[in-house]
């Protein structure tokens, strides 16, 4: 791979906390290697500004992997930025050339409030896990692993829905802040299964109320979701969880 | 002070279920009044946090990632193993058990490790139960595949995600006991310090990430399921965040660190490409099943790989160790890549890397694709098509994952890897309940020092995880609260909260007010660079006192110079990573010391000056068969106690793969 050093600016959203107010502030950084990763760049422009007593960019990191979830930038209007099934973290430099100019902006969305700059706050997420994302068994209750046996395919495809690692590109991908993608791929996850069938309705009906509760907005068919997700969490997930929504709305006693 | 494991009497594969059975219990009613602290939410800590709400104690839960979800455990790929024997293969406890103490190079207790291998097969049970989705085969059963170390197939696995999938069951149920009101979680926080009443620890001063403000918190007892402390070494495959700092506060305040030294290089990692690097990504070991690993005959090669003829490769694995080849266990792997770097016969532009080649793996594959379609005059480039399109289902996220990072395909020209930090044996010292030296504290997972001895076998990590968590300390915890029922809640007015917090306040303003010249990632860096060079995959005498001396001048430089910015009481990352680098200052010395004092060669640990003719560990069974147990006793003072190691059932034997 041909390796080449190029020089940057940066407009990099800027907000002290919650209630203050933000702005973009522009940086210049120079030499970096095609080679870099995104965030090392953000290392290199860090260690930049703590040396000249400025104040460094807060932004969400952590396995630097792709699968924790964790790093979270809006890079040139897209959400991971340009490469598609992509986390921040995984995005190199050699994605950009000599000269450009990059946008950096923290995840857009009333219900992910921005915690310092690029850092959002996504407690939404857990609360929604918290209304139904799970099975309701007790520590040593299981049977045998291989009593229950699972038809490969949908245990394939529960496992797509499963890959989902909770970023939050999804909401900030869409112009409604919709979490449809990241729900769905929980509802389908256990929906599928057979150990998820005794929870199923009640599971969908209380995810989806926690979801509009937080403040996520409604599915309007664009995919922006499964466009930006790094794990490629696709969107019949989401026409899945609507026929469970509407199954179980109808078959409900109240 | 001498130490009691605590191992219950009675044969090997009886004592677990005998303690179970004699274990004291706490009633129902009891349960609600006990408090208990849980750091970390990792494989450990949040299948510990969910089994124990279930069991109706009252759980507060920890972690400084926005999200229980975000534990690193998250980022294991390859799967868990499990005594299941699904396979018809042979397996089972005991000898998921023999391989363990093996692998481990008879340095782990036989006690510890049987009721592992026991609980093992639960575990799977449950994590089915919670959804987890392990790979399966068409008839709808569980499917296997084999890891190093072991000639069964028992490790279970989804994708390369198996890590992921098992913290999101655990984050499941945790997340449930959370909606029912059991466990209250903490998110962005760290936990500072450990209180201690009475010799018991009775809490938690913690620091609330977001807005810096340090909190007290009491618990009838506290878990540590932290996490090790790779990232001593600056650059490992941790998480950036993973960090000691629980551990190490509960280590000066009492609680013996057990074979600090004991470190995992894992041989498959994509290498350093420049200064500015942050972290190191693994190639799953799996790769090792189809992959050929070489360097060139010639030194400083300068050709590329595929243009490098056949006859001019050295297929060292291969060479040296015709019974395992590329399948011998990961400290062996490792060494053997360092030792032909070394030499000069390295690759790449730093000349730091080998080769891991997939060219006879496509071609293999091919032909049993043109096989099965009857294609017997197929060419060779519709072989390779088919080869590629077979490597691609076994490994694709890998291989992707590869190109992303480097920019190079695998498919055509061969991976370059070079070992890296990727796991530590060594932690906190725990007894057979995993109980730290400090009455009421306890530590689970990687946090502690227990199960793998002085190297891991690949797909344990997982499984000790959620052992510790689902099924021991259930059992173990409640031997020790039976006797605490009587303890009301103590309010955090208490003497020992307010001093623990102000100890914590104070360090936090003495490292802001250093106001010095260097960056806290710089002192990282430099400290990684010395464990690296004299604590690394080779040790020696000379490099290890070196090492010493040059880690206390660091130390002496960081409190004096290094430059926090911002301030205390608002979200600060560079402040929180000062402390933590801190503490790995002080870890990194003890981790020299502990390889000083060990002069022999057993599993990641390689001391030099004990080594076979031909360049192989040498064990040194007649005085070293112990886990060297540290007891921190002041500024660059540690006194050591030794736990003898006796081996009823797996005896030692120097361990071959030639």
């Amino acid at each position: 791979m041909e390796h080449y050093n190029m020089n940057l600016t940066l407009k990099v959203w800027k907000q002290k906390n919650t209630k203050a107010g933000g702005s973009f502030e522009t940086y210049q950084v120079k030499d970096i290697s095609s080679e870099m990763s995104f965030l090392e760049m953000f290392d290199v422009l860090n260690e930049q500004l703590i040396t000249e007593g400025k104040d460094p960019i807060a932004f969400d990191h952590d396995c630097r992997e792709g699968i924790c979830g964790m790093c979270s930038m809006y890079i040139d209007g897209r959400a991971h930025g340009p490469w598609t099934k992509n986390t921040v973290c995984q995005l190199h430099m050699r994605a950009f050339k000599d000269g450009d100019t990059i946008v950096v902006e923290p995840w857009r969305s009333a219900a992910f409030p921005v915690i310092k700059d690029l850092i959002v706050d996504r407690g939404a997420f857990d609360r929604i896990m918290q209304a139904g994302g799970f099975i309701s068994v007790n520590t040593g209750n299981a049977v045998d692993a291989n009593a229950l046996p699972i038809d490969k395919k949908d245990a394939d495809t529960a496992f797509n829905a499963a890959s989902c690692i909770g970023c939050g590109a999804c909401v900030a991908a869409c112009k409604n802040s919709s979490a449809m993608l990241f729900v769905s791929a929980k509802v389908s996850q256990l929906a599928l299964l057979p150990q998820g069938q005794p929870e199923r309705e009640s599971r969908v009906l209380n995810m989806v109320a926690q979801m509009d509760k937080e403040g996520f907005g409604n599915c309007t068919n664009t995919y922006a979701c499964e466009a930006e997700c790094p794990k490629g969490i696709s969107v019949s997930n989401i026409a899945r969880m609507n026929r469970e929504y509407l199954k179980a709305g109808l078959s409900t006693e109240e | 002070m001498s130490l009691d494991s605590k191992i219950p009497q009675g044969e090997m594969d009886k004592k677990w279920t005998d303690y179970k059975g004699h274990v004291k219990l706490v009633n129902p009613a009891n349960k609600r009044k006990l408090e208990i602290i849980v750091v970390g939410t990792g494989l450990a800590g949040a299948s510990a946090a969910a089994a124990l709400g279930e069991m109706g104690y009252k759980v507060k839960a920890f972690c400084f990632q926005d999200s229980p979800r975000r534990a690193h455990s998250i980022a294991a790929q390859g799967g868990i193993n499990a005594a299941k024997n699904y396979q018809n293969d042979g397996d089972s406890v005991f000898r998921l058990f023999y391989d363990t103490v093996k692998g481990g190079d008879y340095r782990a207790r036989e006690a510890n490790v049987h009721r592992l291998a026991e609980v093992s097969a639960a575990i799977i049970d449950q994590c089915v139960a919670q959804g987890v989705p392990f790979a399966r085969e068409y008839g709808g059963l569980l499917s296997n595949r084999s890891f190093g170390g072991t000639q069964v197939q028992r490790t279970f696995y989804a994708a390369g995600q198996t890590g992921q999938q098992l913290l999101l069951g655990a984050y499941s149920a945790l997340e449930r006991q959370v909606a029912l009101g059991n466990v209250t979680m903490y998110n962005r926080h760290e936990m500072l310090d450990i209180v201690k009443i009475d010799g018991k620890t009775r809490g938690i001063i913690a620091r609330d990430l977001v807005n810096g403000t340090l909190e007290r918190h009491f618990g009838h007892a506290v878990l540590l399921c932290t996490g090790g402390y790779g990232n001593v070494f600056y650059l490992s495959t941790n998480a950036m965040g993973s960090n000691v700092t629980a551990a190490w506060k509960a280590h000066k305040q009492g609680a013996f660190f057990g074979n600090p030294c004991f470190t995992q290089i894992h041989p498959t990692c994509i290498p350093v490409s420049g200064d500015y690097q942050s972290k190191l990504t693994l190639m799953s070991e799996s790769l090792r099943n189809d992959g050929r690993i070489w360097v060139p005959k010639q030194k400083n090669e300068n050709r590329k790989a595929v243009d490098i003829p056949e006859e001019e490769r050295d297929y060292y694995l291969e060479r040296r160790y015709p019974a395992f080849g590329n399948l011998v266990p990961r400290d062996v792997a490792s060494r053997a890549a360092k030792e032909r770097c070394d030499e000069g016969y390295g690759v790449g532009t730093t000349k730091l890397a080998v080769y891991l080649d997939f060219k006879d793996a496509i071609v293999r594959y091919g032909k049993i694709e043109a096989g099965k379609t009857g294609n017997d005059t197929a060419d060779h480039d519709s072989i390779v098509k088919m080869g590629k399109a077979v490597v691609e289902e076994k490994y694709g996220n890998l291989f992707e994952m590869y190109e992303k990072i480097t920019g190079e395909n695998p498919y055509e020209m061969p991976m370059r890897i070079y070992p890296a930090v990727h796991y530590t044996m060594g932690g906190l010292w725990v007894d057979y309940e995993l109980k730290t030296t400090v009455d009421g504290l306890y530590a689970l997972g990687e946090a502690n020092f227990s199960d793998h001895g002085a190297n891991r076998l690949g797909a344990s990590a997982l499984m000790q995880g959620l052992a510790d968590g689902y099924f021991v300390i259930p059992y173990t915890l409640g031997n020790y609260l039976a006797d605490d029922i009587r303890t009301a809640s103590i309010p955090t007015s208490h003497p020992a909260f307010e001093e623990a917090e102000k100890k914590v306040s104070d360090r936090i303003n003495t490292l802001m007010n250093i106001k010095g010249k260097q960056t806290v990632e710089s002192f990282h860096k430099r400290l990684g660079k010395i464990m690296w060079d004299k604590c690394g995959m080779a040790r020696n005498a000379q490099g290890l006192q070196e090492a010493i001396t040059e880690i206390q001048a660091l130390k002496k430089e960081f409190w004096s110079d290094v430059k926090i910015p911002g301030d205390i009481n608002e979200m600060n990352p560079e402040l929180d990573k000062a402390g933590r680098v801190a503490d790995f200052i002080e870890l990194g010395e003890l981790m020299c010391k502990d390889a000083l004092n060990r002069n022999e060669s057993c599993g990641g640990h390689f001391r030099e000056e004990s080594q076979t003719e031909d360049g192989e560990a040498k064990r040194d069974d007649d005085h070293y068969s112990f886990v060297s147990a540290w007891e921190y006793k002041g500024e660059s003072d540690w006194q050591l106690t030794k736990e003898p190691l006796t081996f009823e059932i797996v005896k030692p034997t120097q361990r071959s793969y030639k």
